[in-house]
């Protein structure tokens, strides 16, 4: 028998329908595959650890892993902060029920920058993960441990969230597909709060296929979520082979021009949208002329929607204490020391840009920004049905590289973060390989296709076309050095 | 742009409570951000609308039925400190 961990999800539940494999045997190769990325916070032992709903779903005895960010009954969770260490939810997040309602297995939790804050995964608490295609590298940032481990053989597909990139990014980095579904197409109840107004649940498999069949299952209305609303037609499972009667635009402003863009990755890119051009689609340049102010706007909102949703982190109903004389001190020495520092950087600056004096100046503005944005991409949208851009500017990073640096580090979402700010839908595939600016070895580049809201069937079908025709090599890069 | 004084102040504000060097490295890089943030200053927003949700919602509203919800034991269970089905926490007037 062929190792079940080179199957995609789709072509494993095909070898459990025809009898080749069986759903125990495909979730074991994964459990007991050492985890030599860091991946893991947490790892199920054995396949009952927690019950799974539907044994005839459409995703019966697929192992999934979870993103730490995720609530599960009974299961640790932490965000990858150690103000949560050793804290066990009461109840289960909607977006992992539903997954196990469609008959998932957990797998385990994965590693994460600390409440999903960065783009490196060197944020965590718990330790660094490390890209699979070079372990001296990053996985990208904050769903690092779910894109390593689909990667790198761990899991077949995993779940996520995405604030301004954190699903994108680390697919793109890892060579994997990430993709960020409308704002409120899938339930944000249990999934720990980062920034409400831009956070999503997504997928990272694989392949396309198997994003569509993971998007299937997760999206839905909750009432336990007041801004979800679902899917409005069920997610088709993408089938297209050409791009034929599309119209693709691609924005200088996140193309070519993207700051900080490097060489390997602006070729990887050019082939593409020839690529796109050579499958039937009428391809033009086009401008989203305020998306270049897109990290300025992030970079308030999110901090200061942060500030207020980490309050709830003050050592009194869940998660570390420490102890003190007074109730202030107990908050002060609880928080010092639960929080790392990019966690405190980001609430000081939601604090401060919240702060009196200041609220309008900063807050009102990047709202304002974030209506701009919105509108580009409106604009964009009456003359073209898509819009590709590469998801990172760079290929994955040496460890450490831009630790000491915030703000290089945010510009690693530059790319990403307009498409939040306007609750947009986009899909990173890999698209190829390039080397850094510099030298080094070859890494996996992201095309990012996005389209106007709910457009979700339209942007896979898309996917899976120049999927088909880059023909990345999309088998795991395994620990042990095969393939 | 950001002096000692006012990370104090901001650290105050978010009950946290940072150490000398900490105070100077997030004075430096807080300036260092907000002088990038900045740049939306030269655009014109004069009259442009704040977005601050970016699907199209009416009000959602359920029925007012009572259900069920977490039982005050399971509730309970996470804190670090608790007495008489109450969340314990030193006095606030120590």
């Amino acid at each position: 028998m062929s190792d079940p961990r080179q199957l995609t999800v789709a072509e494993a539940l095909g070898e459990i329908g025809d009898g080749s494999l069986s759903a125990d045997e495909w979730f074991d190769a994964y459990a007991e595959a050492p985890d030599e990325l860091g991946a893991y916070l947490w790892r199920a032992k054995g396949a009952g650890a927690v019950p799974t709903g539907g044994e005839h779903g459409p995703l019966a005895g697929t192992p999934v892993a979870i993103k730490d960010i995720f609530c599960i009954e009974d299961v640790p969770t932490t965000a990858g902060s150690r103000i949560l260490e050793g804290y066990a939810p009461p109840y289960t997040a909607t977006a992992v029920e539903r997954l196990l309602a469609a008959g998932a297995r957990l797998l385990g939790k994965t590693n994460m920058d600390e409440f999903a804050m960065g783009s490196s995964n060197e944020n965590s608490a718990f330790g660094d993960v490390r890209n699979p295609w070079d372990r001296g590298r990053v996985p990208g940032g904050s769903s690092g441990g779910s894109a390593a481990a689909v990667a790198g053989g761990l899991a077949p597909c995993s779940i996520g969230t995405d604030t301004g990139g954190s699903i994108r990014q680390p697919a793109a980095l890892c060579g994997v597909v990430g993709m960020k579904p409308t704002y409120g197409s899938i339930s944000r109840s249990g999934m720990i709060a980062f920034a409400s107004s831009l956070d999503q649940c997504g997928p990272l498999t694989r392949d396309v296929r198997d994003a569509a069949l993971l998007l299937g299952a997760l999206g839905g209305g909750d009432e336990r979520d007041t801004t979800s609303i679902g899917f409005p037609e069920p997610i088709a499972i993408p089938g297209r082979e050409d791009l034929e009667g599309l119209r693709v635009g691609v924005p200088s402003e996140l193309g070519l021009e993207a700051e900080g863009i490097e060489a390997g990755v602006r070729d990887v890119f050019e082939r593409a949208v020839a690529l796109c051009e050579r499958l039937g689609a009428d391809v033009a340049e086009t401008s989203l002329p305020n998306a270049r102010h897109g990290i300025s706007a992030y970079y308030v909102l999110a901090p200061a929607e942060a500030s207020a949703n980490l309050a709830r982190y003050d050592g009194v109903r869940f998660g570390m204490r420490v102890e003190a004389e007074s109730l202030d001190e107990m908050y002060e020495l609880t928080r010092s020391a639960g929080f790392g520092p990019e966690v405190k950087r980001r609430i000081m600056l939601g604090t401060y840009a919240l702060s009196s004096g200041f609220y309008e100046a900063y807050y009102g503005s990047a709202q304002r920004v974030r209506t701009l944005i919105a509108g580009d991409f409106a604009a964009a949208f009456g003359d073209f049905d898509l819009l590709v851009t590469p998801t990172s500017p760079t290929v994955a990073f040496e460890l450490g590289a831009r630790a000491a640096d915030p703000l290089a580090m945010y510009m690693s979402d530059y790319c990403t973060v307009p498409m939040s700010l306007a609750g947009l839908p986009a899909i990173s595939i890999p698209a190829g390989l390039a080397p850094p600016d510099g030298g080094g070895p070859e890494l996996p580049v992201g095309l990012q296709i996005t389209g106007p809201a709910f457009s979700e069937s339209l942007i896979l079908d898309a996917a899976h076309a120049i999927e088909g025709a880059v023909g990345f090599d999309h088998r795991p890069k395994l620990a042990e050095g095969r393939r | 742009m950001i002096d000692r004084e006012q990370v104090l102040h901001i650290a105050r504000l978010a009950r946290l409570r940072l150490d000398d060097q900490e105070v100077e490295r997030m004075a430096a890089e807080l300036s260092g951000i907000l002088e990038h943030v900045e740049a939306i200053g030269e655009l014109d927003l004069e009259g442009v609308e704040p977005t601050t949700h970016v699907v199209a919602l009416e009000n959602v509203l359920r029925a007012d039925v009572p259900a069920p919800s977490l039982d005050r034991e399971r509730a309970l269970a996470g804190a670090p400190d608790s007495a008489s089905g109450s969340f314990r926490v030193p006095s606030p007037q120590a």
